[in-house]
Formats: C-alpha cells, structure tokens, sequence
C-alpha cells in the first residue's frame, strides 16, 4: 500500500486551473522525484498536501483512507511536512531550540526539561551525520546544516512524508552529497521523500519514482532508472529542446580583462586568468569556493588585498560598483531578487537605473528616451511584458532576469560578469537566456560565467577555470572541459 | 477591461488621493456647520500660512522617507533657525530678507550635513541618530538664546509684513511652500539624483549595485530636509515674529504625520510630494477646525496619531491586495503564454 495518494486533484484560483485532474501515488520508505518547469503546478499540489489549501476536486488519500487536510498542524499529525528553499528558523535560538521550536519537552512540573530537549536533539543530530552541537546558536550555521536541523525537527515530530522543495538550490556539490546520504538514512526509518528539483541529474540520482507535471496535468509516472534526461525534458516542455545549449560561433579576439595575483585574505588568494573579446570564460567550482568573491571584487564591492587587474591594457583599481561600470565592467549578480532589482519599479526604470545621467542631458531625464531604451532592450532579449511600464514583481522569474540582464547591457559593458545567471529558472526560459548569453559574445563582449550547473559551463564556455577553497586549480579548455575533470579539480581528486 | 498591473498601482494612489480629499471634504463640511467663523477667507488663510510650513519640512521628509531613513530633527532646526534669523534681524535691521534666508538656509544645510554624516559615515540608524540631534540642536538653541524671546517690536516693518502680504489672494509663505512642492517633485521626476532616492530606499544592495552612491544620495536628502527646515525657520519667524527656545518643538512630528498620511512609504522607495503636501493640508485644516472648535490638546495629538496609524494601515492592507491581484494575474499569465507556445 502507498503511504501518500493523489486522486484526481483540481485546484483553480479565479479560473485559472494551477494543477488539473492529477493522481498519483507515493510509496513508503521511497524518493517520489516531482518535476516540472515552473508553474507547472508543483508548489500548488505541495500547499495541497501540506493544507495550506484545499483541492476544489479530488481526495488525498493517506494510509489507504481519505483525508482531508484542513490545514499545516493536520498535515503534520498525518506525518507530512515541508522542508522550504530557506529552511526557516530561528537564528538566535540554540539548534536543539529550534529542532523542538513549539514542542518543547516538559518536565512533570510543566517546565521545559532541557536536559531531554539536548539529549533527544543530539541524538537526532548524531543519527543524520550532524557534526554541531546541539548548543550551538543557529546563527552562523550554513544551509546545509540548517536543513539538517529542519530534518531533525521533521523527524522528532515522527514524519513519514517530508517534502523537500528545492532542497539543494543553494547546496554544493559535496553538501548535496551529504543530504543524499541523509535522505537514503531516512528510508530506512520508513520516510519517504517528495523532491522537488530543477536540477535533473540530482533526480536521476536520488529518485526512485519520478513524477513529471506539465501546465498543472499530470504527464508521467515512472521508475527513475526507466527515465533518460532528454525524455524527462521532452516530457516537461512538451517538445524536444535541442537547443538546450545553442552555442554561436564567436570570433576570440585580444584580450580584455586581465586578472593577476588578485587575492582577498581569508577568501581567496593568487588568482590570475585573463578573458577575451568574444570569449566565454567558465568559473567552476563548488559554493563557497570563492567564485562569487573573486566576482565581487572585481566589481568593487569587497576590497582586494593584493593583485592587479587591468582593463584592455590599462591598469584598473575596483574602487566601487560605479568606478568599474565607467571601465566597462558589468555584474549580474547571484541574487537577483535581492542585488538586481527595484521589484516595486518598472522595467524602464529598473532597465535605466544605472544609466540614468546619459539620459539626462542638463540633469533632466528625458521620458521619453528612457521608454525607448526600454523597448529596445524588450525586443533585443525578448522580454514578455505588456509594456515598459510593466511592475518588475508582476514579471515570471525568467523575464525578471532578463531585465537585470537589459540593465547591465545598458550601461554598454565590454566585460560582463554573470554569477549564476540561469538559477531557479525554468528549463524553457533558460535556453532563451543562454541563447542570449551566448549572442552577446557573439557580438564582442567578454564574458565570464559563473554557475553550478556543469552542464551550462560545459554548454556554454569558451574555457574553463576551476576554483577550489579560494585557489584556481585548473583550466580546461573546450575540447578538455568535461563533468568528470571540473568536478576532479573542484573537489580535488587526482585523476 | 483588461487591467495592467500598473493602472492597478496608480489606482491605488490616487484611491490614496481620493482618500484624502474625501477626508478633507467631511472635516471641512463639519467644521463649517460646527465653527461659524471657520469657512471665512481670513480663516483660511489662516490655514495656508500654517500649512506652508508643514509643507515645507514635509517635502524635505519625504525625500528623506524616500531614502528608508527618517529626520526627526527638522523641529529642532526651525526653531534654531527661526531664532538666528529674527534674532540676526532684530540686531541688523538693515539687513535684505534675501541674505536672513540664505543665513538660515545655510545653517539648515550644516545641521542636515550633521545628520548625514551620522547616518552614512556613523552608520547610526536615522532614528537614533536624528533624536538625538533633536535634543541636541534644541539644546543648542536654549544655550543660545540664554532665557531670552526676540520680540515683534524689535524686528523690521518689513519682515513683520511678510507673513502678511497676499499676493493674489494667498498668503506669501504658502506661495513659497507651492513653489518648493513643485520643485520636489520636478527633483524627485526629472533630475537623476532625485529619482536614485526610490532606487536607494526600495533596494539599497541593487542600487548599489547598479553604481548608485547611495551614501552620498542618502547624505543629500538629510542636506536636502535640513536645508528646508532651515528655510522654514525663517518662515517661522516670519509668521509668528516672537521666537524663543521653543519654537518649533513638535514640528517634526506634523511633518512626518503629513508624509505618512501622503502615502509615503515608511520603509522607503515609493511616495510623492504631491501626496505629502497634501496631507500636510489635510493636517493643518483639522487643528485650525479643532482649534476654532475650542476642543482640548488631547484631541489635537489624539486625531494626529490616530491619522499616522490609520494611514499605515490602510497602506499594508492595500499593498497585501495589490499583491494578490499580481500574483493571480502572473499565474494566467504565465498559463496563458504557455498554451501560446504550445500552440505554436
């Protein structure tokens, strides 16, 4: 018997349908693999489960008997709950606080027992390959770790169903090993895993059921091992993208940027790489390796310690983000949401945030001009808005970061930095940026892409540079450059 | 219709608007049938010389609001200024306005500095930072002026008639509050720097980011609002003539009110001048109506924070809607775009 069951469920806001007529089934102790791009009903049939709402049509059947699950505490007496993207807790309460936030062990006169409390957390810990103490304040903990106390807490509150969404978005490599290892343990304690990813290699990997999802309908149910990449693509978009990685042949000129014994103490140290015109350079390494950093200072936001960059020959000091937009710098950074854009402005006005002088001859922005930059770039990378005027929070994730994109490319950049540019976007989307990426070094820029995603690096570069624990470690070129030699170099495993 | 999510937001400001004027429409029309001397040109007038004032700081605290920090200090200014100013005049009667103005303007622009050199390069938070030039700048003032008031009798003829004369009708110092609304807002539309305030205040890492100085813009809305409340001490003096250590005190407190009844979002990044000055009016006709009404102090602070909560209030509720209406738009959208493409 299925632990969890979805029998036709249907659930409509205003008219709408977000998931449509879906069943299927989730097995005991198993990884039940949920994928589909984005709004393809995924968070809908989580929110279902987890009774944050309640389906219009269909039953959730738990233990062979339906159920309806008016909300967060009924699903969680079922045995489900939801791990988030951001695990959620509480920073300055200890991990063995947080583990029982809300259930608190008591003592017989009603005070809470801290004794038990730490004995039970540690015991958690120990069992999921936790190595910090249970004392220790949340604050400062990583998200892997912080993960591992959400599964504690899921465990401590005897969970047989814990969904994960997104789980390792922001993980390393060896961090999501670490979490697989985690989530096989807990089969063995009889729970089962729903996994929400983007990332499907992760899937293939971890998954024993993979259930596609397409426009809120259920496409496919299916035994992971019976399942090739390509075909769990084609079943998601509904056609075959070939082009995931559509590469233009790019002429490499001189070079543009060039970096020398660029070091940050504590962060990264002895970096030297040059990129070319027309050049897409790849920065691999896992999370926490320094790509970020080393990005960061270039654009002026950290401090160098030591090192020289130089900018078509000339020597350049990254003072500040506004010093290297004048040499002809750009960054995308990591977190578009947060670092990239005004949410509550427009797209023009988020597109000519960093331009605005030029578009003010005598101090006066002229509209008008503004509008029409907007457009341009609305056509150029193809942005799905009704106009420039258009809210950036009312745009799909994919379009937003094409208009962090347009921002940047507004500014006329010769070098364009891109941390993690395709991150959380659905697969059709991302062929579209990197078809885009990939125009833009076409036409001369010099590019370096930093990204977790092996594929896009080897999809898309020109040459490869590896990082590991702030040092690069290797430099592959095209022909060179595949999974197995980045994540040897990243990792540090002799061939 | 199909509504865009931008007519949605500008209906929300101007139901913002509408708010206002509809507020100010039944207390006028109350007060009217109450107070019988309240719907007199001289009363209203009245009125416009006290909002000027108000007006004034409130343009200068919207820029500040704008930036996501707050000046709490602007009372304390136009006290200090308004002192220096008739002070300086009742010394040197002599002495063009022009100059008087600009002597209080610039001590405004030094206190402002004051401000934002504590906010950006102390990196004291401006609540903090501005409270406690509140008190300091008062402080300064009670030392200055050693118990003393400077008197009508001691200043110009000239001065004392400024406050007085009406060019078409309406009082010279709310003259200078329109022109100075109409020059924040061309600040806060046409000129660059202005705009970056909004960029600051609703994002300060992306604005950061994207090359904005946002220190040194921070640091010029502070100079801006201390440059204003240093502008309206002179209009202070003017209007009130007699100044001693306690001009001003409280003003801080209208002026924010005026700022956060405008719609002018106390977490930064959205809000206008136009909705500022207006609430600034809808601030000033209800204490001259409660004042003509003879109604206690008590009612006066108590409809001021009861204004200040209701306003806030009505925003998150607004907002939260807006933001539902988005996020269901988004999600036709994106199923009706997907069926394009599965169309084609």
């Amino acid at each position: 018997m299925s632990l969890v069951e979805l029998r036709g469920i249907s659930k409509a806001y205003g008219g709408v349908h977000a998931v449509q007529d879906v069943s299927f089934a989730i097995a005991a102790a198993s990884t039940h693999a949920l994928v589909g791009e984005n709004g393809a009903g995924k968070s809908t049939l989580v929110k279902i489960l987890t009774g944050v709402v309640s389906p219009d049509e269909g039953a959730v059947i738990v233990d062979g008997e339906p159920r309806s699950i008016g909300g967060p505490s009924a699903a969680r007496r079922l045995g489900i709950v939801a791990m988030y993207q951001d695990p959620t807790v509480f920073e300055d309460l200890t991990v063995a606080e947080n583990v029982f936030a809300g259930r608190s062990p008591r003592t017989r006169l009603g005070a809470v027992d801290w004794k038990a409390m730490r004995r039970e957390a540690s015991r958690l810990l120990e069992e999921l390959g936790a190595d910090f103490a249970p004392d220790a304040p949340v604050r400062g903990l990583g998200v892997a770790d912080r993960q591992l106390i959400e599964i504690a807490k899921a465990l401590s509150s005897s969970a047989r169903l814990l969904i994960m969404d997104e789980p390792t978005a922001a993980l390393s490599l060896q961090e999501v090993d670490t979490l697989f290892a985690v989530v096989r343990r807990l089969h063995e304690r009889r729970v089962s895993v729903l996994f929400i990813s983007h990332r499907l290699e992760e899937v293939s990997r971890i998954a024993d059921t993979v259930t596609i999802l397409r426009d809120g309908r259920h496409v496919e149910t299916r035994p992971a091992a019976e399942l090739k990449h390509g075909e769990m693509i084609r079943l998601m978009v509904g056609r075959s993208l070939d082009a995931l990685f559509p590469k233009e042949e790019a002429e490499i000129g001189e070079p543009v940027l060039r970096a020398e014994g660029l070091t940050r103490r504590g962060v990264f140290s002895n970096i030297s790489f040059e990129v070319r015109r027309g050049e897409i350079v790849g920065l691999a390494g896992f999370v926490g390796s320094g790509r970020t950093e080393v990005a960061r200072c270039i654009f002026g936001i950290d401090r160098l310690d030591a090192g020289r960059l130089e900018i078509d020959g000339r020597p350049f000091t990254p003072r500040s983000p506004r010093a290297a937009l004048r040499r002809g710098l750009a960054y995308l950074p990591e977190d578009r949401l947060r670092q990239g854009l005004i949410q509550p402005m427009s797209i023009e006005r988020n597109v000519t945030m960093a331009v605005l002088p030029e578009l003010a001859p005598g101090g006066i922005v002229r509209p008008r001009r503004e509008r029409r930059l907007a457009r341009s770039f609305m056509e150029r990378l193809r942005i799905k808005a009704s106009s420039p005027r258009q809210i950036v929070r009312s745009l799909s994730g994919g379009n937003q970061q094409k208009v962090v994109l347009s921002k940047w490319l507004a500014t006329e950049p010769r070098i364009l930095i891109l941390d993690e540019p395709t991150h959380g976007i659905d697969v059709g989307t991302k062929a579209d940026v990197h078809r885009t990426i990939s125009h833009l070094a076409a036409q001369g820029l010099a590019i370096l892409l930093i990204s977790s995603e092996l594929p896009e690096i080897l999809g898309m570069a020109d040459r490869v540079l590896v990082i590991r624990e702030g040092r690069l470690v290797g430099e592959l070129s095209r022909e060179e450059a595949t999974q197995e030699a980045i994540v040897q170099a990243a990792a540090g495993v002799a061939s | 219709m199909k509504l865009s999510p931008q007519t949605l937001a500008q209906a929300a400001f101007r139901l913002r608007e509408a708010g206002i004027f509809i507020a100010l429409t039944v207390a006028v029309l109350l007060f009217w049938a109450r107070a019988n001397n309240f719907m007199t040109i001289a009363n209203w007038q009245d009125i416009a010389t006290d909002v000027a004032i108000v007006a004034v700081l409130a343009v200068g605290q919207t820029m500040v609001v704008l930036t996501r920090n707050i000046d709490l200090s602007v009372g304390s200014i136009v006290g200090l200024t308004a002192y220096i100013s008739s002070d300086t005049l009742a010394h040197h009667h002599g002495l063009p306005l022009g100059v008087v103005v600009l002597l209080a303007v610039t001590i405004g622009i030094g206190l402002g500095l004051v401000n934002g050199l504590l906010v950006t390069v102390g990196r004291i938070p401006a609540i903090i930072a501005t409270i406690g030039t509140l008190a300091i700048f008062r402080g300064l003032l009670f030392e200055i002026t050693n118990g003393q008031n400077v008197l009508a009798f001691q200043l110009p003829e000239r001065f004392l008639n400024l406050a007085a004369r009406k060019p078409v009708g309406l009082p010279f110092l709310a003259w200078i509050a329109i022109a100075i609304a109409i020059a924040g807002a061309a600040v806060l539309r046409w000129a660059p720097w202005g705009r970056d305030f909004y960029a600051v205040g609703s994002n300060p890492d992306a604005a950061r980011y994207a090359g904005i100085p946002v220190g040194r813009r921070v640091l010029t809305a502070f100079v801006l609002s201390g440059a204003l409340a240093g502008l309206g001490g002179f209009m202070f003096a003017a209007r009130f003539a007699s100044v001693d250590a306690v001009a001003g005190t409280n003003l801080e407190f209208d002026a924010v009110t005026a700022v956060v009844i405008g719609g002018v979002n106390v977490f930064g990044g959205s809000g206008t001048v136009l909705g500022a000055a207006l609430g600034a009016v809808l601030v000033a006709t209800i204490q001259d109506g409660f004042t003509l009404l003879k109604l206690s102090e008590f009612w006066k602070m108590f409809f001021n924070g009861t204004a200040i909560v209701v306003a806030v209030t009505i925003d998150a509720l607004v907002t939260q809607r807006l933001q539902e209406a988005l996020r269901r738009r988004r999600r036709a959208e994106m199923v009706a775009a997907r069926e394009q493409g599965a169309a084609t």
